[in-house]
């Protein structure tokens, strides 16, 4: 473990210049990401920005949107009753992450650039060429069974690990950021949709989001529409809780008139980002809910699918998630 | 001047007392408790925020001693283990621990307090399978968890 300096910001824009006067310098909030990270010599900052204390912690549900602030603690989040009433999705997903206490710890913006779980990863030892470039994957051809069947490159195949990260894909939400930009506070301030957040490895594995470097994320939106009204949170995991998830989806349907007007629907576990399933809204547009639309939505989940040496199982686990969320949204009122 | 340092000192009240310590900027606040304040009951199990062990409270809320950066935690409220027994009377949910045989080795069972007492004040422990839910981030490696979950629910009259 390699020492790192630390310094606390007192606003924003002190920690923009905080990142800027010492390069390789990381925010940390909650970190229960970044400490156990540390700790393992996956990362070796040379120096922590204490965020923790900005006002960026608010939640603001209003009539057409809901803001998060992303200093908000997960477990806050989870229990909003704003965001259970227009959002369900979101509450689920937060409520099935990690544990009471990671929970309490934990902000939204962590949560959102998490590492993955890849036990190659976060092993020192082992070949992994998002740790270290061109060191090879020991997952591929290796123990790959928690690892992705869409998305992955022949330099990585680790899986995408946040659960709310999901849903708020699903719910079409956005990621307010902020960066030096310009001279001044004026520049540097832009949104990025959730599903463009994220970047699959290509080539260069080591590369997971589109955050420049020394970018904060300031907030998070999300549309409040009928669709998000009309959303839930699915994980499967090997264990009953305090797990990663094997396979997750988040939901969202409109439906009226007996009709589902539109759809998103989107999985954990199975890709290197978190993957809309456009298949499977495809299939839901415009259809009556259940048979055969439910069905057909369900075999379409794993279109494009690739599966590696022993995560075939997730195509089929997937299809069923894909079903059993389905029709909860057509059951629920 | 660099704002960046390596030492910080801090002020956190601990179990109702005000303490101030100098501390590195990569020490937790387990490090901090256990080593520097001989707080020894909070744990150092896993380390990586996995085994619950090293549960304690900071301003009210558990959390993972052993991921939080002691520097973060200056102006906290922190309550371990030690501080739970305030003249020696014991805290009702130390009290169903005891009635309810609640351990064995007994290396977890701080942090299965302070999580159970965090957990009561979340409001959450409402019926059992809430409250194994709930408690999900302690481990027993001994596997007390079924007196573990009946003197939770004693002590919240459920």
């Amino acid at each position: 473990m390699r020492p790192f300096d630390y310094a606390r910001a007192t606003s924003v824009c002190d920690a923009l210049e905080l990142a800027a006067a010492r390069p390789g310098a990381v925010f940390v909030a909650g970190g229960t990401d970044l400490v156990p990270l540390w700790k393992d010599a996956v990362c070796a900052p040379p120096a922590v920005i204490d965020i923790s204390r900005l006002p960026l912690g608010a939640v603001e549900v209003g009539d057409r949107e809901i803001a998060i602030g992303a200093l908000a603690r997960m477990a806050d989040v989870a229990d909003h009753p704003g965001i259970g009433a227009a959002a369900p999705a979101i509450a689920e997903a937060l409520r099935a992450s990690a544990s009471g206490q990671l929970r309490n710890a934990a902000t939204i913006g962590g949560n959102l650039v998490q590492r993955t779980r890849c036990s190659y990863f976060r092993t020192a030892g082992f070949s992994c060429n998002k740790r270290a470039p061109g060191s090879g994957c020991g997952a591929l051809g290796g123990d790959d069974r928690r690892h992705a069947i869409f998305g992955a490159s022949e330099h990585c195949a680790a899986t995408h690990a946040s659960d709310l990260a999901v849903a708020l894909v699903a719910l079409d939400a956005t990621v307010d950021l902020v960066g030096r930009g310009g001279a001044g506070d004026a520049g540097g301030d832009r949104a990025v949709a959730v599903g463009e957040l994220f970047v699959t490895p290509g080539d260069r594995p080591d590369r997971e989001t589109v955050l420049r470097p020394g970018e904060l994320i300031r907030a998070l939106r999300v549309p409040r529409t009928a669709l998000a009204r009309r959303s839930c949170y699915l994980k499967v995991r090997d264990r009953a809780s305090f797990d990663f998830a094997v396979v997750s989806v988040a939901a969202a349907l409109h439906i009226e008139a007996g009709v589902v007007r539109d759809a998103r629907l989107a999985a954990g576990g199975v890709g290197t980002v978190p993957w809309r399933l456009r298949g499977s809204e495809q299939a839901l547009a415009g259809a009556r809910p259940g048979e055969p639309a439910f069905a057909e939505a369900a075999a379409r989940a794993t279109d494009g699918a690739r599966p590696l040496g022993h995560n075939g199982f997730k195509l089929e686990l997937l299809r069923r998630c894909v079903r059993r969320v389905l029709d909860e949204l057509a059951g629920a009122a | 001047m660099t704002r960046f340092s390596d030492r910080i000192e801090i002020a956190m009240s601990v179990n109702g007392e005000a303490r101030r310590v100098g501390v590195s900027a990569c020490a937790t606040l387990l490090d901090v408790v256990r080593d520097q304040l001989g707080l020894t009951g909070a744990k150092r199990a896993c380390d990586r925020g996995a085994c619950g062990a090293c549960t304690v409270l900071v301003d009210g809320r558990r959390i993972y001693a052993c991921l939080a950066l002691a520097a973060a935690q200056d102006g906290k409220r922190v309550v371990t283990i030690e501080g739970l027994a305030p003249g020696g009377e014991l805290h009702p949910i130390q009290r169903a621990f005891v009635a309810h045989d609640a351990l064995q080795c007994g290396y977890c069972t701080p942090g299965q307090i302070l999580s159970a007492v965090g957990l009561l004040g979340e409001g959450r422990a409402t019926d059992e399978a809430t409250v194994r839910e709930q408690m999900s981030g302690n481990l027993c490696r001994c596997g007390a968890y079924p007196q573990i979950v009946a003197a939770i629910r004693e002590a919240a009259g459920v």
